[in-house]
């Protein structure tokens, strides 16, 4: 278990992000210059909008399982996320 | 419920939601010595107003409730979606589905709690599908989350009484707010501030000096009207009706109010008025054993969300008659939510601010132009697929709703995307899984 005030290493599509423990995967992206977290049915590129679980707007690969809230995750060490930011690349 | 036999967990009540409301019905139960579960999708209790940023203490008022539900000795689940909620078969008189961990969970109860909260109610204009564009309580929940708004341009435009803590506690993480825009006119704003305080001025002084951010032009009456850039957000166009000028930024925080969560009283056909669960003195829905308090009853903040909570709470555990000192205050601060609820309604003007091109769906990427004024929500979920995507109508729902009027569209599950175990789980065809035998104790 992470303490509160230590740093935890996500790798963000290949990337490196280091946070402190207790950041949400959203919050994380977001900081990490990350804009486009998935792709919109008709091609648009989304990120968070409510922050808080409602809108789906934020919705990533998270260690191989797609679709999940990047703002309900709290990012500990090791975790792999896929974004729609490797389309743009 | 015979196939779930031996992997329910099994409650006295059930408890949806951890917020205040949520964890003061959950405290107060099982301090009654009811087996107590409680459930939250998030990954700690407090809910949106006691989220808070990692590394931080929560506020003293938080700390002393959540102290008291976990002496309580409810169980807590944490990062636990529900699915589904419906009448037992047999045996209890509720069954719960969540997805928890990415896998099923049961839970049969003899009564619930719905504390489900409120969500912000988002308005669509040109633009707001933009990247740069977050909620007002998105920005706070985002910046309680990690995020730092530090050199950040940021405009926040929308209504009600979250606009100035929000740019208070962005202002104090460093951000630069380049304007705070009201929808409400400024008669409303200060009759509302005069009916808390006696002196309004004082009120959003105090409120604009705490923040910092003295010399942050505070507006009223004024609104966005579009969004701009080229796949982020660098700006935003604010009018007052009159004039409009064009402000480069970051961050647009936009919402106008909250509105209760409802689909979970929904799904067990709970009396909804107004967009609000409708509850008696007992905090009761209109199904019995079925309580509900806080946001999800209707707007009233933390205060309100507290009281209602203790009172749903001992009315569940079948002590009614303690409830009854603490009416007298529930009723103070509902005239105040009310009042509120008047000041901050959203103007006429803002059902024009969306083109026949603004996405009012986000979910399905469905424009504004393509759907029918004389459709019901039906409709458009029909011919449009709005309302249809994985947020089920969350956040168009609302606009819908504001732009044309439509009453909300029936609820079914799952309340939430839920992976196929979960719904075979949900269905009784595929028990639930050792898993989670050991979780409750």
């Amino acid at each position: 278990m992470s303490r509160p005030g230590e740093l935890v290493t996500i790798v963000a599509d290949g990337r490196e992000l280091r946070v402190p423990a207790g950041t949400s995967v959203a919050a994380a992206l977001l900081g990490g210059g990350v804009w486009a977290f998935r792709q919109s049915v008709g091609g648009e590129m989304r990120a968070p909008l409510c922050g808080m679980g409602i809108c789906f707007e934020c919705r990533v690969t998270i260690d191989g399982v797609p679709h999940r809230r990047a703002c309900l995750v709290p990012a500990k060490d090791g975790l792999e996320v896929h974004t729609a930011s490797r389309e743009l690349a | 419920m015979s196939a779930h036999a031996g992997t329910v967990l099994e409650a006295d009540v059930v408890v949806i939601g951890a917020g205040p409301a949520g964890i003061a019905a959950a405290a107060r139960i099982a301090e009654a010595g009811l087996r107590t579960v409680l459930l939250d999708e998030s990954a700690n209790v407090g809910g949106q107003i006691w989220r808070h940023r990692p590394g931080t203490a929560h506020p003293r008022a938080a700390r002393d409730w959540i102290d008291r539900l976990v002496l309580s000795g409810a169980t807590i689940l944490c990062g636990t979606a529900v699915v589904d909620l419906r009448p037992a078969a047999e045996g209890a008189r509720f069954v719960i589905t969540a997805e928890r961990d990415n896998a099923p969970l049961v839970v049969a109860a003899m009564s619930v709690v719905l504390a489900t909260g409120a969500r912000e109610r988002f308005l669509p204009f040109p633009g707001w599908t933009l990247p740069g564009v977050i909620g007002v309580g998105g920005a706070q929940a985002l910046l309680k989350s990690g995020l730092s708004f530090a050199g950040k341009r940021v405009v926040i435009a929308g209504s009600g009484p979250l606009l100035l803590p929000v740019a208070a506690a962005l202002a104090g993480d460093g951000a630069q707010i380049a304007l705070v825009a009201e929808q409400a006119p400024r008669g409303s704003v200060m009759r509302f501030a005069a009916s808390l305080w006696r002196k309004p001025a004082a009120l959003l002084q105090a409120a604009r000096y705490r923040a910092g951010f003295l010399r942050t032009p505070y507006q009223t009456g004024s609104w966005v009207t579009t969004a701009h850039g080229d796949g982020q957000l660098d700006a935003v166009t604010v009018t007052d009706g009159r004039t409009s000028r064009r402000i480069p930024c970051d961050f647009l925080c936009s919402a106008y109010g909250l509105v209760p969560n409802t689909q979970l009283a929904r799904l067990l056909n709970c009396d909804v008025a107004a967009g609000s669960v409708v509850v008696n003195e007992r905090q009761e829905t209109s199904r019995p054993f079925v309580f509900c308090a806080g946001e999800t009853t209707g707007v009233g903040g933390v205060d309100l969300a507290l009281v209602e909570g203790e009172i749903a709470g001992l009315c569940a555990a079948g002590r009614s008659a303690d409830a009854r000192v603490l009416h007298r205050r529930r009723a103070g601060l509902r005239a105040m939510a009310e009042a509120m609820e008047l000041a901050f309604a959203p103007r006429n003007e803002l059902r024009g601010v969306a083109t026949p091109g603004t996405i009012v769906c986000r979910c399905e990427d469905v424009a504004f132009g393509a759907i029918g004024a004389s459709w019901t929500t039906r409709q458009a979920k029909l011919y449009t697929r709005a309302g249809m995507g994985p947020c089920q109508g969350r956040v168009c729902g609302a606009a819908l709703e504001f732009l044309f009027d439509w009453p909300a569209d029936a609820v079914r599950t799952p309340a939430e995307p839920a992976l196929l175990s979960t719904l075979l789980a949900d269905a009784g065809n595929v028990a639930a899984g050792p898993l989670h035998q050991g979780v409750f104790q």
